[in-house]
């Protein structure tokens, strides 16, 4: 007995270490490395200086901008990906005939076969003065500019997000029993009641997973505000890469990357304490 | 009848495609009645049901709730409710929520007081009193299904639909459901339509039993009408056992048929439609008006091959040369003591009344027939 459960664990322990080996090395020692970078100072000629001092943390104020930014944009962004990615999700999983179903799924993820990096480069290019603006000037409508703009940030966010917000809802939506629709109408409820009562109530797991999702990768956002915001919709990525590696200040770099990791932690906390209200008795785990 | 039926299907069709599902159906139920539509699966009961709900609406005809043709009228705004197959309670609401839901869907609304002392009511009615803020995955499947008739009462519908309400029951539970629906009905008076593919349910529970087959009617009337006089061979097959006999008709006598049997043996026979001189039938006979006695008497000559003693019965398996295989099934009395045993000879007799020709060639039952002595014997 003993020996087996000895073994057992054995194989266990084989098979974790993989991924603990990797998580260790490349998430947990550099998440330590930068907690004591973020109490430390900025060496003269750049970099990290031993120090214990919460200097870097009260100096956060400095980039409120970008956190403004971020804190601002990550929600709305999400948020829009949301209006967007549900009633796609709602066809997908009510409407839509069953052999479609399919086809459009895929048409929904062929462009992840695209890097991000790619497309958002196409949107410079749609966005940017020889595309729409363009166009527009060609029927008389001048000096419009779309590039740059947080409305071009939040444009390029929905496009390059929605897949991973109609998936989640998608599937709890496809999951929901439709029989729970039947009853709710056989007890008198208009669709809209239905639609309130039974139908988003049963998806919010999915809406809160594809929300908190979207919202975490925002919330480290880089690309799209680099090249759709161009230098003008800064977000904390963006204060991250240019304290890391433009001014060197790698102390105030790492207070801020911290102060990001503990947001998107509480973003988490809360978003799965939501859904598991929400959702009655059954918990559901987001990541 | 002279009271508006509280349904009424007038020439309903419905077609899925290519497929039709129900077709030309006639039928009223009358008031404050426990009706049962019953068919194997596949024969529209479901679809009619579905359609009374709102669920589905008729390709052709009308379907009339007390009177009212319910085109166009959504499934929210029937004066009908109904207990879904495996129930579909509210998963994210607990139990007096999940039977307060169609009152809180109430307009003009009504006062929270009143929806309390209502689904108050309708928990006590169901015996689920004090259960109100259980989550409904926390009850079994009897509780459930309690809630679920909770929720469908409470709204006072005119007509209450059941689908296949019993069907995840265990057998225990499904006996005390059954007659706690009788109850039910009779207490609060209104119709009840049950769609099952129990016969035995159909029979025990329903006042009136419509069986569909194909998507038809096939014939409406009550339990006992439908067990001893069958409309025809699917009828006399697919409610209760019986024992179909092959043969051709040998004599005509008004109402009655001499009917010759594979072995030669003639037996006379009750016919429901017209039957021609030679043609094929099917006499039905069923297993309890089958008599056994000691080789010498009867119509039938046989060898008890299984005897299954059932307590207060006992069913028997006989081997009729020339025939096959009978089911006989016999009162057993304390003390008296006499069963046949496997491998003994007997002779099988029956009441004059008893055996039911039927024309042969819409004969769809035959395979039922064998898995039913198959179930049986195992």
């Amino acid at each position: 007995m003993r020996r087996s459960l000895f073994r057992k664990n054995l194989v266990t322990a084989l098979l974790l270490a993989p991924a603990t080996l990797w998580l260790v090395v490349f998430l947990v020692l550099p998440f330590v490395a930068i907690a004591i970078f973020s109490v430390g100072e900025r060496a003269p000629e750049g970099g990290y200086q031993a120090a214990l001092t919460l200097a870097q943390y009260a100096n956060l104020p400095a980039r409120a901008t970008a956190f403004w930014n971020t804190m601002v944009l990550a929600p709305a962004g999400a948020l829009a990906c949301l209006l967007v990615a549900y009633p796609v999700a709602y066809y997908l999983a009510l409407r839509a005939p069953q052999r479609w179903r399919l086809i459009l799924l895929a048409l929904i993820v062929i462009p992840f076969w695209t890097s991000l990096l790619m497309r958002t480069y196409a949107w410079m290019y749609i966005l940017g003065g020889r595309g729409i603006p363009a166009l527009l000037a060609y029927v008389g409508i001048e000096d419009l500019r779309l590039i740059n703009t947080p409305g071009a940030v939040l444009l390029g966010i929905v496009y390059g997000y929605l897949p991973l917000m109609i998936l989640p809802i998608y599937v709890s939506l496809e999951r929901l029993d439709r029989r729970l629709l039947e009853a709710s109408a056989d007890l008198g409820a208009t669709p809209l009641s239905t639609f309130l009562g039974v139908t988003l109530r049963l998806s919010l797991p999915g809406v809160m997973t594809g929300f908190s999702l979207v919202m975490i990768l925002l919330l480290g956002e880089y690309l799209i505000p680099t090249l759709l915001g161009g230098g003008k919709v800064f977000f904390i990525g963006n204060a991250l890469v240019d304290l890391f590696l433009q001014s060197r200040n790698w102390p105030f770099g790492s207070a801020i990357a911290i102060t990001l990791v503990l947001v998107s932690v509480v973003v988490l906390i809360v978003a799965n304490r939501i859904s598991t209200r929400l959702s009655g008795a059954r918990r559901v785990d987001l990541i | 009848m002279t009271a508006v039926p509280d349904i009424e299907f007038r020439a309903v069709t419905k077609r899925y495609g290519a497929i039709t599902a129900v077709s030309g159906i006639d039928l009223a139920i009358p008031p404050s009645a426990f009706v049962a539509l019953l068919g194997p699966s596949g024969c529209g009961k479901t679809t009619c049901l579905r359609m009374i709900g709102g669920f589905e609406q008729p390709s052709e005809g009308q379907v009339l709730i007390r009177g009212r043709d319910m085109a166009g009228t959504p499934a929210y705004r029937r004066p009908v409710n109904m207990v879904f197959q495996q129930y579909a309670l509210f998963p994210h609401l607990d139990v007096e929520e999940n039977i307060s839901y169609g009152l809180r869907q109430a307009r003009p609304r009504l006062s929270s007081r009143e929806i309390a002392l209502r689904a108050g009511e309708a928990l006590s009615m169901v015996q689920l009193a004090g259960y109100g803020r259980r989550k409904v995955h926390e009850l079994s499947g009897g509780q459930q299904q309690r809630v679920a008739l909770a929720r469908a009462l409470v709204n006072k519908p005119a007509v209450l639909l059941l689908d296949e309400p019993l069907a995840a029951l265990d057998k225990k539970l499904r006996t005390d459901m059954q007659i706690e629906l009788q109850n039910l009905q009779r207490e609060i008076g209104i119709t009840f339509v049950l769609v099952t593919h129990d016969q035995e349910e159909a029979l025990s529970m329903s006042d009136f039993v419509c069986v569909m087959n194909g998507g038809r009617v096939v014939q409406l009337g009550q339990p006992s009408e439908i067990y001893d006089e069958p409309a025809d061979l699917f009828v006399a097959d697919f409610v209760g056992k019986t024992n179909l006999l092959s043969g051709k008709v040998a004599g005509l006598s008004g109402d009655l048929v001499d009917v010759a049997l594979a072995d030669g043996t003639v037996i006379s026979a009750r016919k429901r439609v017209p039957l021609g001189r030679g043609e094929a039938v099917s006499v039905s006979l069923r297993p309890e008006s089958l008599s056994l006695s000691a080789p010498g008497g009867g119509a039938l000559k046989g060898i008890v091959r299984n005897r299954i003693f059932l307590g207060s019965t006992a069913e028997y398996a006989i081997e009729v040369q020339g025939i096959g295989s009978l089911l006989a099934k016999a009162d057993h009395v304390i003390g008296q003591g006499n069963l046949f045993k496997p491998g003994e000879p007997v002779a099988i007799g029956f009441a004059a009344g008893a055996p039911l020709a039927f024309p042969h060639a819409n004969n769809n039952g035959t395979n039922q027939r064998e898995d039913q002595h198959a179930e049986i014997l195992s």
